[in-house]
């Protein structure tokens, strides 16, 4: 089986998914082997869904997770439990859950620190888009060479990192936890600022 | 990757996210909480997808989630929750989209005859994006604008299919439409996105915000 190049840009997406059979996937490859410019076309738009698909281009406005708790607050609960019943109950469902990441805490509150060493920042931008490993106690720039363990690493805000009692790491974040700094701006401050999609 | 972000949640957390949904059907309302908070930044992503506009989004967003709330004896565990939750926003926004469409008389479908006859642009020198460059804001405010500029059958698709990770089936489905109209949709959207990219992918990006200068192909 041959096909040119107007057959493998027709059948590029579905390549890409692995929704071709086996005959005409090989039949793709060796062309593109030959081809330049389908090559460019095939590591493009495989470039394309790897960019696209990657959680940092999921923004959402600051405050919205915020906003959305309080309206579902107001619309759910009319008797209105205290916030601290229900950390309560969903710290026991943690336990029942056990290993599922679901600890990243209310808006309502701020865990403590997941190390006794850690020291909390008072200079990093909310918005600042971090990186943490689930089992690690401190939050970096991505690259950091301190990141201990890289096999479970999630890219959030640097609000939900501290959120989830992460501190910045020494190293990688040195500048954003100077203790005389003055501290940062409210959220107020800083609301309004955000991405969009289209 | 954060839990249930990812294409596939892993089976613990459907388990996990059945306990949740029975505590709330059982009256524990607060259990909700917990259950939507990984999908928060998807449902909104959706929302806009279709809406385009933050103030909207958002709005849609909150009453996406709420309806989920009260349809919760409504869902079924064959289905991934997460699904469920992104298809009613989706309801939601294609809703406020033709109410939003009456008002303006705006045309509904756009023309979609020459999807097959679309050819990639040849560029001499592309290279990738490295995923790192997403910590730059140009660069994701860069990508926005590319999927904001191309047609919107093309980028509902590609925005349920490539970022909210949902099946070709499922794109479907939440759509209205055929897998088959999903696959060419997709095809189209992911080539002309390529093609916008493409061209400042070098390095000229931080330089150069604009597009590539010439008339755009499709």
């Amino acid at each position: 089986m041959v096909v040119n190049c107007e057959q493998v840009w027709s059948e590029i997406s579905n390549y890409l998914d692995g929704e071709v059979d086996s005959e005409l996937r090989a039949a793709i490859e060796e062309h593109v082997r030959g081809c330049q410019h389908c090559t460019a076309v095939l590591e493009g738009t495989r470039n394309v869904i790897q960019l696209y698909g990657d959680e940092r281009m999921m923004e959402v406005p600051l405050g919205f997770s915020r906003r959305l708790h309080q309206r579902l607050e107001s619309d759910l609960t009319p008797s209105r439990r205290s916030f601290l019943g229900w950390a309560v109950a969903a710290a026991a469902s943690l336990l029942v859950a056990g290993g599922i990441e679901v600890a990243r805490s209310s808006v309502f509150s701020r865990p403590s620190l997941r190390s006794e060493h850690a020291r909390p920042s008072n200079r990093v931008l909310p918005d600042m888009m971090v990186i943490v490993a689930d089992d690690g106690k401190t939050f970096h720039v991505a690259g950091c060479p301190f990141i201990h363990d890289k096999t479970r690493l999630r890219t959030i805000r640097a609000q939900e990192a501290e959120k989830e009692g992460y501190a910045p790491c020494v190293r990688c974040m040195k500048k954003y936890i100077d203790a005389t700094a003055s501290s940062r701006p409210s959220h107020d401050e800083l609301r309004g600022e955000n991405t969009h999609l289209g | 990757m954060a839990a249930g972000t990812g294409p596939l949640e892993h089976p613990a957390q459907q388990d996990y996210e059945q306990r949740l949904i029975q505590r709330i059907r059982d009256g524990e309302h607060e259990a909700f909480y917990e259950l939507i908070r990984p999908y928060e930044r998807r449902v909104y992503a959706a929302a806009l997808a279709l809406l385009r506009n933050d103030a909207d989004a958002e709005d849609c967003a909150q009453e996406a989630v709420l309806k989920a709330f009260k349809n919760i004896r409504q869902f079924r565990s064959e289905a991934r929750f997460s699904t469920w939750l992104i298809q009613i926003a989706i309801n939601e926004a294609r809703m406020r989209r033709r109410k939003q469409r009456t008002d303006l008389m705006e045309p509904i479908e756009q023309d979609e005859r020459n999807e097959s006859s679309y050819a990639p642009r040849e560029f001499a020198d592309w290279r990738e994006i490295p995923s790192e460059a997403l910590e730059r804001k140009e660069v994701r405010e860069r990508l926005a604008a590319a999927l904001g500029s191309i047609g919107e059958i093309y980028r509902e698709v590609f925005i349920l299919r490539d970022m909210e990770q949902l099946s070709i089936d499922e794109t479907a489905k939440a759509l209205g439409i055929s897998t088959a109209s999903v696959k060419t949709r997709l095809l189209r959207a992911r080539l002309m996105l390529r093609d916008l990219l493409a061209p400042g992918l070098g390095g000229s990006w931080s330089r150069n915000l604009s597009f590539a200068k010439g008339a755009k192909p499709w």
